[in-house]
């Protein structure tokens, strides 16, 4: 279970990828509407000088360098520049608020930060005088920032500039430190999003990180012809293990998109064959495609109708290489060259050889719209603290509920509480100075405490239900599970997010966010003129659409007799977007329920009682810091509920 | 010790100032009239280099009429405009676009059916020098094509618009319609850009980006601005110098802070007591 000692950290495999492949493309970026490449070579040059710029500063072994931006090839050249230099890279969630960073780099022990532009600098520089170690701030664009003029403020290039002095006058250097690096050194801190309480700094070591990315590319057969995009925030560990220890080792080009608004441009254009997303991304853009349908001509509409019904029928099937008539292969052949073609092109899915959603269960049916077309996408369980990988489904072998047997080199049990628990090669060694958090999470000998409820299908694969805590029973004892139900509901285009209510009570009720694009869409067509995101979420029509929703989503509940107890009874539409800013989501979009509960506390007591209507007052927090109060009276309405169907005996 | 912020404010005072001893436009005794309203009697300033320059004053008072005139538009009965040192009174609209100015409209006036890349392309022709003949063979076109689009590009970076590039601009929404005029108007690389209410019917946010985006051209191309706006706050913000107008008449000269404070712009706004 060694790693090659040649090939045992991120430097050591950059200066490796020189050698190998040194004119092979290693990352893009989108400036100015034209792709620009660089090589391994270039790369690594760049690294370099980067490195010695650092050194150059005063960067030395075990600093940390904060990193915070949209995924800039910089940034990530930044992230190697320190692990050359022994130093430790602290990514950052870029749409943190000050304050957020604030207990990060303090926490951290950060003296240097590389970050993307003047939004960032400005950051830092508000919390500067309470950081009384960061030393130093680099920064990528120099946009807008003539005018700042202040000595520990430097210019990337400039940090070049200033490298190659520091090369010049020792250029032995840098090979030295690099070789001084080993596996079990730290790699990185991950601060995870944390559901509850302050993040906590997951420690992996370039072992936790190299071995399980080694074992990856084994189990996916990843090769350097594969394309990604790099979109998913720096600090989360699915970005680092995908877009940057995946591609350093098996050798692969990542693209860095213009802008997050162009995205969905930007995938069209380079097309992955590789990509990794949460749930949220997929459901996004299967509501993409459903809203453009909907105003599509009549004959584009009846034809994706028919076709997406014939890919339900038997799409899975084929992409499994399973047995189908030879009508319905006709007829998928038809529909892949009319329908499915040009819808994953539209998607950027044209080339998708593999791709994997995580981070939170995925609704049964958007899973299956995309593997009905044809596009392998898996499932994957993992966490920042096993460097990703736990269970992952395999090719051929996939089932829309579970998430797969557990991964290469990986145990996994489930506790007497339910409770999964997890060893592997990958994972980490502490929470950064704290060791409570530690003790409490991962065991003397090895084995990590998820969070999550889950068990062993008779397959042997993994099946979640939902964090341990969260489940819960109604008052008559049926098993409550909220996310099942708020996956379920998610699935409609209309429905951008919801919470459902129900533990040690008598029956299930649920909070809406509307999808604005969706239902705006919706309204114009409709000629439903509103003025704001509030009045558009109390019109009457649009109560009424969501209640058709919820009363099929109960349909579907009621043929299942485990759950059919927890059908949605009443619910109410919510006048403002849940959101990170407010605390509502965590930074990776996770409903925080406990926030929400105080924060709505009114509006639960609401839904439980006979009264038609919500009062709420809440303080909003807008992205720059202002806050501002928003008041409410939200109406409640109860919806259908069905007889369980009766189990055939 | 001074906090950063305040550093970097201080910074900006030493920096920006503009020079005021060159006046790059200077305006001197307009008159215009329409069948018989005078629409502007007699109305004379000076805008300098690299400054802010804002018109403001009731409805009515003349301010587009200014505009227009200095656009070359309107003709002036009488009165003198001198552009860096030249007389350009007699000057036609597109002579006046040759020499630097560039403008946007107060209805916006963009070509709907085209991208947004498309229209600012627009502004880019008269900064092409090209003949038929070399448009007609295709490496020389693509030459001179892929420099503009390079400057272009440069813009829509600039403006933060990259994702809607490709979209056509009747589909987007009216600040960000507005923003891809400016980026028009910067197109022409100009050196006075005359803005007609750039901020009339947006919200709070696209009106703090837009006013950010005025201050950045001004700040990172020098381009000097004169700016119609209604939003006094915008105005006393942003503005080195402010002009007040009022029945085509010129009440009011001079800084933001004196001019807040002057009797016959208060008259002029809020009416007599």
């Amino acid at each position: 279970m060694k790693l090659d000692s040649n090939l045992d950290t991120f430097p050591k495999l950059l200066f490796n990828r020189k050698k190998i492949s040194p004119n092979q493309p290693a990352i893009r970026e989108k400036d100015f509407g034209i792709w620009q490449t660089w090589t391994w070579a270039e790369v690594v040059e760049e690294v370099q000088t980067v490195a010695y710029g650092l050194a150059a500063a005063g960067f030395c072994r075990g600093d940390k360098l904060a990193i915070v931006g949209d995924n800039r090839p910089r940034l990530y050249w930044g992230m190697a520049a320190a692990q050359c230099l022994g130093g430790i890279p602290v990514p950052l969630y870029q749409d943190s608020v000050a304050q957020e960073m604030e207990y990060v780099i303090n926490h951290a022990d950060v003296k240097f930060a590389l970050v993307e532009d003047q939004e960032q600098v400005d950051k830092m520089l508000e919390i500067s005088p309470k950081c009384p170690k960061l030393k130093q701030i680099f920064y990528d664009d120099p946009r807008g920032m003539r005018h700042y003029k202040l000595d520990n403020l430097v210019e990337y290039e400039q940090l070049k500039v200033e490298g190659e002095k520091f090369k010049a006058a020792h250029s032995d250097f840098l090979n030295a430190e690099i070789e001084k690096g080993k596996s079990r050194d730290i790699a990185i801190f991950l601060y995870t999003s944390g559901t509850t309480g302050f993040p906590k700094g997951v420690i992996l070591t370039y072992y936790n990180i190299l071995k399980t990315v080694q074992n990856s590319i084994e189990f996916d057969g990843l090769t350097d012809k594969e394309e990604c995009l790099a979109y998913l925030p720096m600090a989360w560990v699915g970005d680092h293990i995908f877009s940057y220890a995946q591609s350093y080792v098996a050798g692969f080009c990542v693209s860095c998109p213009e802008r997050a608004a162009t995205v969905m441009q930007d995938m069209q254009e380079i097309g992955p064959t590789y990509f990794f997303s949460p749930p949220r991304i997929f459901e996004n853009i299967l509501t993409n495609v459903l809203v453009r349908m909907e105003d599509a001509s009549w004959i584009k509409r009846k034809m994706f109708d028919y076709f997406i019904g014939v890919a339900n029928r038997c799409g899975v099937e084929i992409l499994e290489k399973r047995s189908v008539s030879i009508i319905d292969r006709f007829l998928y052949m038809l529909g892949k060259f009319l329908v499915y073609g040009p819808v994953k092109n539209t998607m950027g899915f044209s080339r998708m050889r593999l791709a994997y959603t995580a981070g939170e269960a995925i609704g049964p049916e958007i899973f299956a719209f995309f593997r009905s077309l044809g596009i392998n996408v898996k499932q994957l369980y993992g966490q920042t603290e096993a460097a990703v990988y736990i269970t992952v489904q395999k090719d051929n072998d996939v089932k829309p509920d579970t998430c797969g047997p557990p991964f290469p080199d990986v145990e996994v049990k489930i506790a007497d509480s339910g409770e999964i628990m997890y060893r592997s090669p990958g994972v980490f060694q502490s929470y950064y100075k704290n060791p409570e958090a530690t003790l409490s999470t991962r065991t003397g000998d090895g084995w990590v405490f998820t969070g999550d409820a889950g068990f062993f299908d008779d397959d042997g694969h993994l099946k979640i239900i939902d964090r341990v805590k969260d489940v819960g029973r109604l008052n008559d004892g049926t098993l409550f599970a909220p996310k099942f139900l708020e996956n379920k509901l998610k699935f409609f285009p209309q429905i951008q997010e919801a919470v459902t209510f129900g533990d040690k009570q008598d029956y299930v009720s649920a909070f809406i966010n509307i999808d604005l694009d969706a239902i705006s869409n919706w309204a114009e067509r409709h000629h439903v003129s509103y003025g704001s995101y509030q009045e558009l979420a109390a019109n009457d029509q649009v109560y009424e659409m969501i209640e058709r929703c919820i009363k099929k989503t109960n349909q579907d509940l009621a043929n299942d007799s485990e759950i059919s107890g927890s059908q949605i009874q009443r619910f109410l539409i919510l006048h403002k977007e849940l959101d990170a800013d407010d605390g509502e989501l965590t930074r990776t979009r996770k409903v925080r329920r406990r926030i929400i509960s105080e924060r709505f506390n009114s509006l639960i007591e609401a839904l439980y009682s006979d009264s038609n209507w919500g009062h709420i007052e809440n303080v909003v927090t807008f992205e720059d810091g202002r806050k501002g109060k928003m008041v409410a009276d939200l109406e409640i309405k109860h919806v259908t509920t069905f007889e369980p169907m009766k189990m055939a005996s | 010790m001074n906090t950063a912020a305040e550093q970097i404010n201080q910074n900006k005072e030493t920096q920006i100032t503009p020079s005021f001893e060159n006046s790059i436009l200077k305006v001197e005794g307009i008159d215009v009239s329409f069948g018989g309203v005078k629409a502007l009697q007699n109305v004379g300033f000076s805008v300098y280099e690299g400054e802010i320059f804002s018109m403001i004053g009731p409805n009515g008072a003349g301010k587009t009429s200014m505009l227009n005139v200095i656009s070359g538009f309107y003709k002036a009965d009488s009165g003198s405009i001198w552009f860096d040192g030249d007389d350009r009174t007699k000057a036609s609209p597109d002579q006046v676009a040759r020499m630097g100015f560039a403008r946007t409209f107060q209805n916006i006036a963009l070509f709907k059916g085209m991208s947004t890349l498309d229209n600012i392309m627009t502004g880019r022709i008269v900064r092409v020098e090209s003949s038929f003949w070399r448009e007609a063979f295709y490496f020389p076109a693509r030459k001179s094509e892929i420099a503009q689009r390079r400057h272009v590009e440069g813009i829509i970076d600039f403006l933060e618009i990259q994702s809607i590039r490709k979209t056509p601009v009747g589909k987007l929404p009216y600040g960000l319609q507005k923003r891809v005029e400016l980026g028009r108007a910067l197109a022409m690389e100009p050196k006075i850009l005359l803005l007609d209410e750039p901020m009339a019917g947006m919200n709070l946010e696209e009106k703090e980006d837009m006013a950010r985006f005025v201050l950045d051209v001004n700040d990172e191309f020098g381009t000097t601005v004169i700016l119609i706006e209604h939003d006094m706050a915008v105005v006393m913000d942003v503005s080195d110098h402010v002009l007040v107008l009022d029945h085509g008449k010129r009440i009011a000269y001079g800084v933001p802070d004196d001019v807040r404070t002057n009797k016959d712009v208060i008259r002029a706004y809020l009416g007599d007591q």
